[in-house]
């Protein structure tokens, strides 16, 4: 018998609220407004547009039919691999902020704690940009949110080294995490900030990731987000993010593993003169799905956005680049481009891009363009003409495809790391 | 060095390659003439291993190995050099990247070692120096952004640094001002010794001036109608390949 949308959203709820400590720093109001629209719409099948090639209900229903929520303890041992030198790495185990795992450094202007340690100014933030009923996802880790990360940079702050999140997964029967975080970057402060995703042990997990993020005006977050999650993970992993004047906000997320990954990276240029540099570089294998949605909200005029997006998709892996830009009516002068170029690397793999554009200014510069095609066979067979090999021709042009992508990292040994897995992978 | 017998090549069904016979030697020039759709880039395409021809009959031996069973890059291993037509760009994988690549996968299958990066280095300048390469062009992408003229003296820098058996020349005048096909052409007789072999594929003759040849081949419809030595190619030139035209096209239809 299959189940119905509700059914697999009610046994959901049902375990998880069995299972859940209570959220204390979420709004009840939140709260109950996330469980009344889950319980309404349901998680989302193949139905929901946005998730036509993403069925979060069916890996509900296939992978996760039961989710015992029995947690591993992690020491700093099992931390110490994932690591980064150059940075303060900070530690959120199955959605909880641990201090305890965490380096503890004090630097100027920097606050990181758990979220319900937020202010109640910090507080009424919570939930501005990510927003249950835009959702279904969103509503579900609004409503079972773990003691997630909180962390800021107060106005004027510079921090000189780059902030590492690890965001670790471990349980040992199938699990469901919901971690979030908030990061508030405050007027002319900067930072950098690596999140890493990582699945350590031998149980699935579906992870739902929400990290709302501010950046004030005339401040700078360069972000990198780094998904090695592994053949046992499933993870939604939504960035609400609201830029302000005169700020610029990157990301650059390189995803090397996971067998469904599904980013959802949404920033909204709420004043004028910022910019929003948006990249992403994948590469699947086996069944693998790997998923980038972006949502770029032009809403204030002189601003500018980029998107880069790559794929490589091997065996019978598949992808999606579904890039949406907005222009509103009072955002003249906007520049934005995006771009989304593929390979498919076996005749099983798939990649599906759809570019979105709505403008309603009439004085902008916008362009988009994907492409999807195999690899070069001209190149490959000048390569081979000169005596390279099949498999190194191959990677050599896989590698020249990624460099541009890789080269964005700008901290040495998360680039090596990158480097390495990618390789490996091609 | 490489024994043509009979080959026959086809695309789809239609039939390119109609039986050429050549032997080349070590220590040889060889050169091939013909019209425009003779079928010149064909043989060397066939002959570096490109998939979207068949070959239908005849063989093909090249040191004493019978080259068609063996792979596009087994074949550049055993000593086959193609000098493109249209040299391939390949945005993001520098020249240096790729040769050191290939030289060393070349290396690997003669059971040599990885050549020394301190070694390579003075190999590329030395090699640069003979077709006055820039040395800058050698750090860039393969053959990105190279004028007609860079793009063929890459090729040659190439060559000499793999160092063949036999190389062929595919149209490496077609495109080049004087001064280039100078370049190019001393490059070429530099390299040349009495342990290798050239075969030069051209329309004109003008290259030949540069880079003598002890034969010349004339290909038309797919077989090697005429062959001499090198004032067979001053004929050709004079006489234009009209003559050819009219006195094999009855014979060939
Ligand atoms: N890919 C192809 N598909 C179909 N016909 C081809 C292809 N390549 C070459 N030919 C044909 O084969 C013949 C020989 O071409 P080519 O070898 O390029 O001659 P040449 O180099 O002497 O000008 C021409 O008639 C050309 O049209």
């Amino acid at each position: 018998m299959i189940e119905t949308k509700s059914n697999i959203t009610q046994t959901l709820l049902d375990q998880l609220q069995e299972n859940a400590p209570k959220v204390t720093f979420m709004p009840d109001a939140e709260i109950i407004s996330a469980i009344r629209y889950l319980e309404d719409k349901g998680i989302p099948n193949n139905k929901h547009e946005d998730y036509k090639y993403c069925n979060i209900e069916a890996v509900l229903r296939k992978e996760f039919k039961t989710v015992e929520q029995a947690f591993n303890e992690l020491t700093n041992a099992d931390i110490a691999p994932l690591k980064i030198d150059e940075a303060i790495n900070l530690v959120v185990v199955n959605g909880v902020y641990s201090e305890e795992l965490s380096e503890k450094m004090i630097v100027k202007g920097l606050t990181v704690n758990s979220l319900n340690q937020l202010s109640s100014s910090e507080k009424a933030l919570l939930c501005s940009q990510a927003k249950s009923e835009t959702d279904a996802l969103i509503a579900l880790n609004t409503a079972f949110s773990a003691n997630g990360l909180f962390l800021q940079v107060d106005r004027n702050n510079i921090i000189p080294m780059p902030l590492h999140v690890i965001y670790v997964n471990s349980g040992n029967a199938n699990f469901v995490t919901n971690t979030r975080s908030f990061i508030n970057v405050q007027a002319n402060a900067q930072a950098t900030l690596i999140e890493s995703f990582y699945n350590i042990g031998t149980a699935k997990v579906f992870s739902n990731f929400v990290s709302e993020k501010f950046v004030g005006e005339n401040a700078k977050l360069t972000c990198h987000t780094f998904q090695n999650e592994g053949s046992l993970s499933y993870s939604v992993n939504t960035n609400q993010v609201k830029i302000n004047k005169y700020s610029n906000y990157s990301n650059t997320t390189m995803t090397l593993s996971g067998e469904l990954v599904r980013n959802n990276h949404n920033v909204v240029l709420a004043d004028s003169n910022c910019e929003a540099h948006l990249n992403g570089l994948f590469i699947s294998n086996g069944t693998q799905q790997i998923d980038n949605h972006t949502l770029i909200d032009h809403q204030m005029p002189h601003c500018e956005s980029n998107e880069l997006y790559k794929g490589i998709a091997k065996d019978k892996s598949s992808g999606t680049f579904n890039g949406k830009i907005f222009v509103r009516k009072d955002a003249q002068k906007t520049n934005a481009y995006q771009s989304s170029k593929n390979i498919l690397m076996s005749d099983d793999a798939t990649i599906n891009t759809k570019p979105q554009l709505e403008i309603y200014a009439d004085d902008v510069k916008c362009s988009h363009g994907t492409s999807t095609g195999k690899i070069d066979t001209e190149a490959l067979f000048y390569l081979k003409a000169r005596g390279i090999g099949e498999d190194s021709a191959r990677k050599l042009l896989l590698q020249a495809f990624a460099q541009e992508l890789i080269d964005k990292i700008e901290i040495p040994s998360l680039q090596e790391r990158v480097l390495h897995l990618f390789e490996k992978a091609l | 060095m490489i024994s043509i017998k009979n080959l026959h090549a086809s695309i789809g069904d239609k039939e390119i390659l109609r039986g050429i016979n050549l032997e080349v030697k070590a220590g040889e020039v060889h050169a091939i003439m013909g019209p425009n759709g003779s079928g010149k880039s064909t043989l060397s395409s066939v002959l570096a291993g490109r998939e979207d021809y068949d070959v239908t009959e005849g063989e093909v031996t090249f040191n004493g190995k019978n080259l068609l069973d063996l792979s596009t890059e087994d074949r550049a291993r055993e000593g086959l050099f193609l000098a493109f037509q249209y040299p391939i760009e390949i945005p993001g994988v520098s020249n240096i990247n790729f040769l050191r690549t290939a030289l060393n996968e070349i290396r690997a299958y003669h059971g040599q070692e990885e050549m020394a990066a301190k070694d390579f280095l003075a190999l590329v300048k030395e090699k640069s120096k003979l077709v006055e390469l820039d040395a800058k062009l050698a750090s860039r992408s393969v053959n990105e952004g190279f004028s007609g003229g860079e793009k063929k003296r890459n090729e040659i820098f190439q060559m000499a640094m793999l160092n063949p058996k036999l190389a062929i020349l595919d149209e490496t005048d077609s495109g080049l001002d004087i001064d280039a096909l100078r370049i190019v052409a001393t490059g070429v007789n530099k390299l040349k010794s009495k342990d290798n072999a050239t075969i030069v594929i051209t329309h004109y003759q003008r290259l030949l001036d540069y880079i003598v040849p002890d034969f010349v081949h004339i290909l038309y419809k797919g077989r090697i109608v005429k062959s001499g030595g090198k004032e067979l190619a001053l004929e050709m030139e004079a006489k234009g390949y009209d003559e050819i035209k009219r006195e094999f096209e009855s014979s060939e239809l």
